[in-house]
């Protein structure tokens, strides 16, 4: 039977601020989900540490609620061990750019087949609204005592640049955008980053929802790639030249900010994932989970000829 | 007389000229005659040119240490005649360079220069690869061993034997040659009758004990392998990596092995597989364990079965980054914020490595939690004949890991699955990722694993994971809390942990020839066996701690647990591995002496 929102809350009660932008983040992941019908059992949200960490707690499907920054490791690991998981990351911007910038970068390079949604919303919610890796230099939130000293990082081309197969930007606020990207960046084989415009009422006044939905020059300030005509995905992944253009697309469409910005998929390719390599190399299937290594409380694992190698050979003359 | 099937035999070289294929070439030709093996492998933290060397000890009995004295030293540079000579035995064999202009007294050793580039040459002609002669250099190291086995007076087809069992795939091509520069080599020996002058000799033995020559690294990693470990994790870092490219080098074992950006991304990794129900361990060295401490905490709290296998290396910081130190265990038995339940324990020797790798992995699935598996560099670093490793005994237990069906009834019976289901020994039913719905956190949570900062809670929760501390106390077999050698009531009691083992039990008859010495080996750190352990020390005469850090970390934490105070301390921490001798010395020191502390430095 079908399961519907309502079976996806846990009796958790959330500790949001009212108004947060994670609350229409929590409904679009739902409301993925619903629409995917996934098994439950096989889903499982990995957090870091933030208010966006708290996420895996309100949604009934398993829920890893990690350390600060680690939790796309955490993820991957799951994933490697059981490539039969759909493996869903819902991180905060200081925690998936700042102090975990080493693993989201890294992960790209491996292109496993996991689902970051980064909850973007330019300051350490959970801290206090410290400035976050997103926060633009100059910028003075209600929540700092000086403006911000450091210039932000685009996100975006930095998961294009080191390998990320589905880059892709949406709103918190536009729960049925949100949940559309969502769920291709679930079904899309290999690494996806969603980053989430998050508007956070308590601390970030200059990112508010009265920002993005602006009307600016007749239309609102967020605005939808696809609408436009722009196509991010790569056709043909043995087209160089088709791949090339792709990237420099997506790359020039990320730096658009300030009266226009665009929401949507900025790029998007297939190419073999981590698992698809392992299998190559181990020349099988390789899922951990399912190895039998006992029977009956005996290793099953043949280790003769390991131990063959190493073996002291006598040799007697003649 | 001769002495036969017994001695010290040492190579050195720059780094990178092939003194560990030499080592490795000489050690396996003296144990397919049936004789006892035990390496050790010393290197700078450079890769090419500074001095490393690797002494290798031969014995007609099981033999688990170097010596400070060398038998026959052979080399081909002059920075390890310099070097090493002081430590050449009177009448001792020195193997050199005859190009060389050397200093060494003719009257206290056995010289033997040999024409290394002669030989070279003559092999080069022989094979038309004059135009390789600098590439034919590296033929040095099968020279140094052909001589040295040829003043052994072994015959050459052992030495021929090993070196095809050694040139073998893409290395097979340069066999012939390698086998005619050994001939070569035989024959300068013999026509100068050096063989005739040495007072050591190699002879076949009628020993068909079942023995492997391993390194403390690979043996682990058969361990993992045999244990069911199927995910690690590393970052490179000396000594660890090797344990971590053999299981890579093996895929058809299944085990997934990812080299990640870094510790903490290995340890995360490696429990997140956990999670979803594969034993998964990461390998490292001090460096990377102390990124690890924040993580270890999050399993602790989240009762995760993970083995983090750290070979410890001289600190802080890279300290020395090649050299080998024990300075590791406090950090480990608290590494991490707060208190967590976790086990700390540790192999004596390579064979141990290989039995206690896969017990560790039992234990953190049994008792859900992190296993910190505190091996060393003299360890990892060191090859050993030992008792082929035999699986008969061996168990797999996953503890209250649920099947399926399991999982079915108890849902039946409870409705709803609760992880940290609070139980009277502290460990909770556990399912993986995929089975059934749970959740983790690193806050504080309720029993469903969701957070909860409610103060009774807290109480019970807390209580509920530390419980298990006792539970291992309880339950865990003794073999796997330490192990006494040599006669019981002795006067005097060595304590120790580690790799400290090899040396001790290899001088412990000698010793006892004076005095009744036996010696304490303590595996399980944490939880500490404090009963166990304050019954067996506390009407000893006296108690000797021997450890290779410079404060006594495991007299202090005895101190800690029983309230005995150790009163002497043999330590060392100059990077090199405790000799048999020093051992031997220190001991008596210890005895005699009105001294508290013992300090040792040899080694190079
Ligand atoms: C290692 C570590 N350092 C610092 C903290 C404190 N801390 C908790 S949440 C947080 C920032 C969260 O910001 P972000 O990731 O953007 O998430 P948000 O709360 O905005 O959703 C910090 C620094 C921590 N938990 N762990
Ligand atoms: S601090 Fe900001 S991000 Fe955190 S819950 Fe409140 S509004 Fe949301
Ligand atoms: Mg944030």
């Amino acid at each position: 039977m079908a399961y519907k929102i309502s079976d996806l809350k846990t009796d958790y009660q959330s500790d949001w601020c009212p108004g947060c932008g994670d609350f229409g983040i929590l409904n679009a992941i739902m409301s993925a989900l619903v629409d995917l019908q996934l098994d439950l059992n096989k889903v499982v949200l990995v957090s870091g540490i933030g208010c966006s960490g708290k996420t895996p707690h309100y949604i009934n499907t398993s829920g890893i609620h990690t350390l600060h920054g680690r939790d796309i490791p955490f993820a991957s690991g799951i994933k490697l061990a059981n490539p039969e998981l759909t493996v869903i990351v819902t991180g905060g911007d200081g925690n998936t750019y700042g102090i975990g910038a080493g693993h989201f970068l890294n992960a790209g390079r491996r292109n496993i087949d996991i689902t970051c949604l980064v909850f973007n919303n330019g300051v350490y919610g959970l801290t206090k609204g410290q400035a976050s890796p997103t926060l633009k230099l100059g910028m003075k939130t209600k929540s700092l005592p000086l403006p911000n000293i450091n210039e932000a990082i685009n996100p975006l081309v930095v998961a294009i640049s080191c390998g990320y197969t589905f880059v892709a930007r949406s709103y918190a606020y536009d729960v049925k955008h949100l949940k559309e990207i969502i769920k291709q960046a679930i079904l899309h084989k290999g690494l996806s980053l969603v980053d989430i415009l998050q508007p956070c009422p308590s601390y970030n006044d200059i990112h508010t929802k009265e920002y993005f939905e602006e009307v600016v020059n007749n239309s609102k300030r967020i605005y939808k790639l696809e609408e436009t005509g722009y196509d991010g995905e790569v056709k043909d992944p043995n087209n160089n030249e088709e791949i090339q253009q792709k990237l420099l697309q997506a790359i020039a469409k990320s730096q658009e900010w300030g009266e226009k910005i665009p929401i949507g998929v900025f790029y998007k390719i297939n190419l073999p994932t981590l698992t698809d390599r392992l299998k190559e190399r181990y020349k099988k299937d390789i899922n951990p989970s399912k190895d039998n290594i006992e029977q009956n409380g005996k290793p099953t694992t043949d280790i003769s000829k390991l131990i063959e190698e190493i073996e002291v050979k006598r040799y007697i003359r003649g | 007389m001769k002495k036969v099937n017994n001695f010290t035999w040492l190579i050195g070289g720059p780094q990178g000229s092939g003194v560990d294929s030499s080592a490795n070439t000489f050690a396996k030709t003296c144990a397919s005659i049936g004789l006892y093996i035990f390496g050790k492998r010393e290197y700078h933290s450079n890769i090419k040119g500074a001095h490393s060397y690797y002494p290798i000890t031969v014995s007609d009995k099981p033999v688990r240490s170097h010596t400070d004295s060398i038998d026959i030293l052979a080399t081909f540079e002059k920075e390890t005649l310099s070097l090493h000579k002081e430590n050449v035995v009177e009448n001792g064999i020195i193997i050199f360079d005859k190009d060389y202009n050397v200093d060494l007294n003719p009257n206290k050793y056995t010289l033997v220069p040999l024409p290394f580039n002669d030989i070279i040459k003559e092999a080069a002609v022989k094979f038309q690869r004059e135009k390789d002669y600098s590439k034919l250099q590296i033929m040095r190291n099968v020279i140094t061993v052909a001589a040295s086995l040829s003043i052994l007076n072994l015959d050459v087809e052992y030495l021929i034997k090993t070196l095809e069992s050694v040139f073998i795939g893409r290395r097979s091509k340069l066999l012939e040659i390698n086998i005619f520069a050994a001939n070569l080599t035989y024959e300068y020996i013999k026509s100068n009758s050096f063989n005739k002058k040495s007072i050591y000799e190699l002879r076949p033995t009628e020993n068909n004990e079942n023995l492997v020559l391993t390194s403390g690294t690979t043996a682990t990693a058969i361990g993992k392998i045999a244990g069911g470990c199927r995910f690690q994790t590393y970052y490179p870092i000396t000594p660890a990596s090797d344990e971590s490219e053999y299981l890579e080098a093996h895929p058809e074992y299944g085990v997934v092995v990812v080299q990640t950006e870094d510790e903490i991304a290995a340890i995360c990794m490696a429990i997140g597989a956990s999670l979803a129900g594969v034993r998964a361990s990461t390998s490292t060295s001090g460096p990377g364990f102390s990124l690890m401490a924040e993580a270890q905490g999050w399993a602790g709290i989240n009762e995760v079965p993970v083995v983090i296998f750290n070979y410890q290396r001289g600190g802080p910081s890279t300290g020395l980054p090649t050299r080998h130190e024990q300075g590791d265990l406090e950090f480990a038995l608290y590494a991490g914020h707060s208190e967590f339940p976790r086990i700390v324990l540790s192999p004596g020797d390579i064979e141990e490595s290989f039995y206690l790798a896969i017990e560790s992995f039992n234990l953190a699935e049994k008792y859900q939690l992190p296993v910190i598996f505190l091996s060393d560099k003299a360890i990892a670093n060191s090859i050993q004949t030992v008792k082929s490793f035999n699986l008969s005994n061996v168990k797999i237990e996953r503890g209250k890991m649920l099947s399926d069906q399991d999982l079915l009834t108890l849902l039946e019976k409870e409705g709803r699955y609760k992880r940290f289901k609070i139980t009277e020994d502290g460990i909770s039913p556990r399912i993986s990722l995929g089975q059934g719905i749970f959740w983790n956190t690193g806050d504080e949570h309720d029993e469903f694993g969701h957070i909860c900062e409610e103060s009774n809670n807290r109480t019970i929760m807390f209580d509920k994971r530390m419980r298990k501390m006792n539970t291992i106390i309880k339950e865990l077999d003794v073999s796997l809390k330490y192990r006494m050698y040599g006669p019981e009531n002795a006067d005097y009691t060595l304590i120790g942990w580690g790799s400290v083992k090899g040396p001790i039990l290899d001088t412990l008859e000698e010793l006892n020839k004076y005095y009744k010495v036996n010696f304490l080996q303590i595996i399980l750190l944490k939880p500490f066996p404090s009963e166990e352990i304050l019954s067996l020390i506390k009407n000893s005469k006296m108690l000797i701690g021997i450890e290779m850090n410079y404060s006594g970390q495991l007299c202090n934490l005895i101190r800690k647990e029983t309230g005995i105070k150790i009163n002497k301390r043999i330590l060392k921490w100059n990077g090199r591995s405790f000799s048999r001798e020093e051992i031997f010395k220190g001991v008596i020191d210890a005895i005699n002496l009105d001294q508290e502390k013992i300090i040792c430095k040899s080694g190079i």
